[in-house]
């Protein structure tokens, strides 16, 4: 087996990982960082993203503005000290994005635009018409490509974290062009492998998001932190679950029901369109519940108006909406409102790490949507996570640059054993005999997440859905695969990261059967109230052998005191 | 809900462990009517044959994944509709690459190119991120914002002429993130990219055909890149290298 060593070696080529890589590269030029990806870096999901990203930017604004906005927003779960570093170092990491090519929409004068985002109280979100990832992914990978001390290996799929005597090697990967594994050893890791949507059946999220970096460091006794918190993002095309973003309301669309009514006005009467996310996600769920919503062949659905903006502004702002409007729905938002629903959109939760991206395992670090820092808590700001996959993607890389100078210790006898047996597991997998399909166990995975792990929940079917879940882990070890070949076999890729979104579900159903309050995104109708009391602390799961295990940790909260959170 | 209808797909397969030569096989796929190409795709992946390989990801054409020949033009997959075609529909890989496998190419070639073009901000001093951005009016944004937007999808390498007989030439992507780069107010490398687009793979060796610009599914047209960065490479030439040449 190939065996290769890199002093760091980096999982993710996504929004946080080039970040990531260029922070290490940047920290000490005699450094190398190998860049591993399951896709072409500018493939990853961060290219998707489209509103913006949220920064301090002009003199009615303040980084405690700012930070108290990302503290309310996340219902207090947020981590204050984390937060307050973030608000302090966004405006330097956009504006470096700047000086690095990225081609933010601007001012008149020159200056960046901003715009306004939910939840947000003054206008601070950064923007490149409405394909702001895409723009900073592309500026991120090019730039990346002039320092030589960064090494990529492309379509390279990571499959386990090999650990020896307390501390994290290196890891095993399937490089897909030859299907052949290799170890890729280095005296830190950090994981950006993003979030895990796909766990669910009706997502914004592209199919490389499978959550697979959790369930790496949770596979290796990291614990995974308020996985129970998932997103709803409250406007994505009924079918495909195309995101149309939430700039499109900051640019002045609106909500309707099918009666007409801007029903917003019933709850969230101060902030409209621009609540938080999870209180429109709740509000269009109870609209359809008192049958004023839409019927459509893929079930109910709203309103977002956008005609009364104009072509003009529409071109300039928003062309993309109006590109995957017409193309997806057949209809231009110019003349028409755009079919909307709530659909799974982001993970707050995910790898327990600190500031730096350190988690409790020496050497291991975790940045972007796999980490939970945790800025988001219960529910996140639209687009403070792009500009969290630059501060914390950067602080990650410099703490693992740090980490990777100061030790030196290549005593580790077990690795090549544990990465031969990692070998072994691919290696059976190819062809395996077995009665179960890939594609039954994950429409099962699916449609047991959005029973029991849904917008609203209760104490049955989130149990359910854990035991469902727990089924197909056991039904899972007989999963038949067709492909004996070697050269780029998807089909193992799929098993594997059907493997990869077992895990990570499993946490989900765990903590959000525990969790017996309601805040933020996580909504029990059995438990309708917000508990400080019992619940004002962060879920943690871990791995045994025999099932997940809970535990918790304190919040940090340094200078915002838990109040009801009104809009 | 609508009438689902069976759609005969001719999927061009190769496996290089057992396969000589490329291969159709013939899938029968019951397809809705909102569906595109790459949805029937993922339906043969899951239920009918999972040992065909393709790439996708974001379905909603910006990651650049799904790019195959769909009956004989260069599409993305995610955003090519079935309705809009005949029975049967033909899917192959991307033409001008090697296939590694089945509908997946091999791009290193493209990737190499890029680097060559160096798509990245060149200052002759960079600027303290804490001093604040570079002005940029926009005016200034628009000179090269139509040129950023290529999603690396290479639909314009595999109806490119050029490309079928020398496979070297840059190709329209990379030449017009060159002249992307150039354009930009912030950029001051004009001068480093002067030797690689000016080489024998580079822009002179364009013959103008346009299908790069016709089958680009985001509006950059390269070949107008292209041919006005002939124009820039040609006056500073004659500005920068003819006199120090000549003297
Ligand atoms: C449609 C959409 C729009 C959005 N819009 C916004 C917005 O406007 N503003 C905002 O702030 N946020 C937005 N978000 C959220 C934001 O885009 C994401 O949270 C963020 O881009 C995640 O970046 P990342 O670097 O953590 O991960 P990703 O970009 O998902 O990258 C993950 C990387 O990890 C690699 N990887 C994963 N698993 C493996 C493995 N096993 N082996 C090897 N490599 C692996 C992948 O190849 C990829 O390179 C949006 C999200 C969606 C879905
Ligand atoms: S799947 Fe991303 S462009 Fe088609």
């Amino acid at each position: 087996m190939e065996v290769i060593r890199h002093d760091v070696v980096l999982v993710g080529g996504g929004g946080a990982g080039l970040r990531a890589a260029i922070a290490v590269a940047e920290a000490d030029p005699e450094l190398t960082v190998a860049c591993l990806s399951k896709v072409y870096p500018m493939r990853s999901h961060t290219v998707s993203a489209e509103g913006g990203a949220a920064a301090v930017a002009r003199e009615d604004d303040s980084p405690e503005l700012h930070a108290y906005d990302t503290v309310r927003g996340s219902d207090y779960l947020a981590d204050q000290d984390a937060v307050e570093l973030f608000v302090e170092e966004a405006p330097i990491e956009l504006t470096r994005l700047e000086h690095w090519g990225c081609p933010w929409s601007r001012e008149e004068d020159g200056r960046i635009a901003v715009r306004a985002f939910g939840g947000m109280s003054v206008e601070r979100t950064w923007f490149a018409a409405d394909k702001t990832g895409f723009h900073m992914l592309h500026s991120l990978f090019q730039t990346s490509l002039k320092y030589e001390n960064i090494v990529r290996l492309d379509e390279t799929f990571v499959t386990r974290l090999l650990v020896e005597d307390g501390r994290v090697r290196g890891v095993v990967a399937l490089d897909l062009r030859t299907g052949s594994a290799r170890a890729v050893l280095g005296r830190a890791v950090v994981l950006a492998t993003g979030g895990a949507g796909r766990i669910f059946p009706f997502t914004t999220n592209a199919a490389i998001k499978t959550g697979d970096g959790m369930a790496l460091a949770y596979r290796a006794g990291v614990p995974l932190k308020d996985m129970e918190f998932v997103q709803y993002h409250p406007t994505g095309l009924p079918g495909t679950g195309i995101l149309i973003t939430e700039a499109s309301r900051g640019e002045g669309g609106v909500l309707l029901n099918a009666n007409g009514e801007r029903y917003l006005e019933r709850y969230v009467p101060n902030k409209m369109e621009l609540g938080p996310r999870d209180m429109l996600a709740r509000a269009a769920i109870l609209e359809f519940q008192a049958e004023r919503g839409f019927k459509g062949t893929y079930g109910p659905y709203v309103h977002l108006d956008l005609t009364h903006l104009g072509e003009a502004k529409i071109d300039e702002r928003l062309p993309f909406v109006r590109e995957l409007a017409i193309h997806y729905v057949g209809i231009d938002p110019v003349k028409e409102p755009i079919p909307v629903r709530p659909v799974v959109h982001y993970m707050m939760g995910g790898i327990d790490t600190d500031g730096n991206g350190a988690t409790e395992l020496p050497g291991l670090y975790a940045a972007g949507e796999c980490a939970s820092v945790s800025i988001n808590g219960a529910n996140r700001l639209g687009s403070n996570s792009l500009s969290e996959c630059l501060v914390f993607g950067a602080r990650a890389g410099r703490a693992a640059a740090a980490f990777a100078r100061e030790v030196d210790d290549r005593n580790e006898p077990a690795v090549p054993e544990q990465a031969r047996d990692e070998e072994g597991r691919i290696e059976a997998l190819r062809g395996k005999s077995g009665g179960e399909r890939i594609v039954d166990l994950r429409r099962e995975m699916t449609s047991a997440m959005e029973r029991g792990c849904g917008v609203f929940r209760e104490e049955d079917e989130a149990r359910h859905t854990l035991q469902t879940v727990a089924q197909l882990k056991g039904r899972y070890t007989d999963l038949g695969l067709e492909d004996r070949s070697r050269v780029f076999n998807t089909e193992i890729v799929s098993a594997l990261e059907l493997g990869h979104m077992l895990d990570v579900a499993e946490a989900v159903a765990l903590a959000a059967l525990e969790r017996k309050e309601s805040r933020g995104s996580h909504t029990r109708t059995d438990f309708p109230a917000r508990d400080d009391e019992n619940f004002l602390k962060h879920t943690l799961v871990r791995f045994a052998p025999q099932g997940p295990k809970l535990d918790d940790k304190p919040v940090t909260i340094t200078r915002w005191q838990p109040e009801e959170r009104k809009y | 809900m609508e009438e689902k209808r069976t759609i005969r797909f001719e999927v061009l397969r190769f496996r290089p462990e057992q396969d000589e030569e490329p291969v159709w096989q013939t899938y029968d796929v019951p397809c809705r009517p909102d569906w595109v190409v790459l949805d029937a795709i993922n339906y043969i992946k899951d239920e009918i044959d999972p040992t065909l390989s393709h790439r996708w990801s974001c379905r909603m054409g910006v990651c650049g994944s799904c790019g195959m020949m769909v009956n004989g033009t260069p599409k993305l997959t995610c955003s090519a509709f079935v309705r809009d075609y005949p029975d049967p529909i033909r899917v192959a890989p991307l033409s001008n690459f090697p296939i590694v496998r089945d509908l997946v190419v091999d791009l290193e070639s493209f990737i190499e190119k890029l680097e060559r073009v160096k798509p990245w901000i060149i200052r002759r001093a960079e600027k303290d991120p804490a001093l604040g951005e570079y002005l940029q009016s926009p005016e200034d944004l628009s000179n090269f914002k139509q040129y950023s937007m290529c999603i690396n999808c290479m639909l314009c390498y595999a109806a490119c002429p050029v490309l079928l007989h020398e496979p070297e030439f840059l190709g329209p992507a990379a030449l017009a993130l060159a002249f992307r780069y150039n354009q930009d107010s912030r950029d001051e490398g004009e001068r480093q990219r002067l030797g690689v687009l000016n080489s024998p793979e580079g822009i002179w060796s364009c013959s103008y055909a346009n299908e790069c610009s016709e089958v680009c599914p985001k509006g950059v047209d390269p070949a107008a890149a292209i041919q006005k960065q002939k124009l820039l490479g040609f006056l500073q030439w004659a500005r920068v290298v003819a006199p120090r040449g000549g003297a």
